[in-house]
């Protein structure tokens, strides 16, 4: 067999995500641990598209009630006014602060939802095989990775803020429920990333490769 | 048991590992490759997905720890002074990290309040200490074994430590407020722009492939562990 186009799992090995190390699993045992580092290991995370597939659905849910409640309570003199993370992107937007305005609606609106959406896209393209664009999908699976801290930024703003303004009784601002939800998208979010194992993008051309050989 | 039995369980237990040092999978694609020998500096990514299997760094252990020292001088001050303030109708009012955690807490948000105490304050620490207690017991002659469960533990730091996240949030949050009030930007803020650049730092000075080819494996520890075990039964 051509060495140059063969995977570690066609020739029965296991490599180890945490140390690297490339090692082979006890006879026709699936699970093994690391020699070096005592990870477990297998050849792909164990159910990794169920476990992803759940997150993702759980954090578009979330994404709902995210978006529609409130997620600050401003407090004045003239009574209480509650905003949403768009409501705030709005309040934000001024000659001056529109950059500021722009990089909460990239980072609490479209990151959120171009995620789920990647992240959905690959699932489905991997669930079915496709043996296509595996370069563009590896580098969405990375972008995905790379941006999707940058949503936490909408929460540190309202935390921030919340502990700040307190100038009872001229005017108060206090976290509301939507700051929750909002949160548990992006830690959802997160965690699909992290349970998304990108070596099942490739595994539809490793097959073929091998059949051609 | 014999130690026939217990050399029996040990190798059951863990995966053999390969008498090839250098062939390597990718972790994005599986492919199956050679490693080959880097000069410091050197960086090598594989040939299928171009991921970047390995970076060798120049002097990693001596640089990392001096940037991991001063990254954890730096957290200390910055979470014990005055990171914001405000100034309005003849108040003030200041906050830290932890006081915008407090807050949240306070006001019935603990959910929220522990992820910003996790991405702001203990995964920061953690992943601050993590390297610092790595890159001084790899300079050892022969790295005691722990070395391996903290570089193992350290990436899940480093993706819930969110320092930079949080000081982007403090900017916005700063120019919000200050359409109505003066606002008072404390030491800490200056000190946390700098410790960012200092993790960006260590990320780029660190070669774990460095400190994993210094550790005792795993394996051998267990075996260690079953030869003493023996000795005791036997005498």
């Amino acid at each position: 067999m051509n060495p140059a186009g063969v995977t570690a799992m066609q020739l029965g090995l296991q490599s180890c995500e945490a140390c690297g190390l490339l090692s082979r699993p006890a006879p026709g045992e699936e699970e093994g641990r690391c020699p070096r580092c005592d990870e477990t290991l297998a050849f792909r995370k164990p159910g990794s598209l169920q476990r992803t597939w759940a997150y993702v659905i759980a954090a578009a849910i979330c994404y709902v009630p995210a978006n529609l409640l409130p997620v600050l309570t401003t407090t004045t003199a003239a009574g209480a006014d509650s905003d949403t993370i768009l409501q705030g992107v709005v309040l934000l937007w001024s000659p001056t602060g529109w950059p500021l305005s722009l990089i909460v609606l990239i980072a609490s609106i479209m990151i959120p939802s171009a995620k789920i959406l990647a992240l959905g896209y690959l699932l489905i393209t991997v669930q079915r095989g496709s043996a296509q664009n595996h370069e563009q999908r590896i580098r969405l699976y990375r972008m995905v990775k790379f941006i999707g801290r940058w949503s936490m930024v909408d929460v540190f703003v309202d935390t921030f803020t919340a502990a700040l303004v307190q100038l009872q009784p001229l005017m108060s601002v206090e976290p509301a429920s939507g700051l929750f939800f909002f949160a548990a998208v992006v830690v959802l979010t997160m965690l699909a990333v992290e349970s998304f194992d990108p070596r099942l993008i490739w595994d539809s051309a490793s097959a073929r490769e091998v059949r051609h050989a | 048991m014999r130690r026939a039995d217990w050399d029996l369980v040990i190798a059951n237990l863990h995966n053999e590992p390969l008498s090839d040092g250098s062939l390597i999978a990718c972790l994005h694609c599986d492919l199956l490759q050679r490693l080959p020998d880097l000069a410091p500096g050197g960086s090598a990514r594989c040939t299928r997905c171009d991921k970047e299997l390995w970076r060798r760094r120049e002097d990693s252990l001596n640089r990392t720890l001096a940037l991991s020292l001063a990254a954890a001088v730096l957290y200390v001050i910055a979470n014990s002074v005055p990171m914001l303030g405000l100034s309005a109708v003849g108040r003030q009012a200041f906050t830290t990290v932890l006081g915008g955690a407090e807050h949240l807490w306070g006001n019935g948000r603990e959910t929220v309040a522990g992820l910003v105490l996790l991405t702001a304050l203990v995964a920061p620490a953690l992943q601050i200490g993590f390297m610092l207690a790595i890159v001084v017991a790899a300079r050892r002659k022969r790295p005691p074994r722990w070395v391996g469960t903290l570089l193992r533990h350290h990436p899940t730091t480093c993706t819930w430590s969110m320092i930079e996240v949080m000081l982007l949030g403090v900017l916005v949050a700063l120019v919000k407020i200050a359409d109505y009030a003066t606002v008072i930007p404390g030491v800490a803020l200056f000190v946390l722009g700098v410790l960012v650049f200092l993790l960006a730092g260590i990320q780029a000075s660190f070669d774990p492939r460095e400190v994993w080819n210094r550790v005792e494996w795993a394996e051998s520890a267990r075996r260690a562990g079953a030869a003493e075990k023996i000795a005791e039964a036997t005498s």
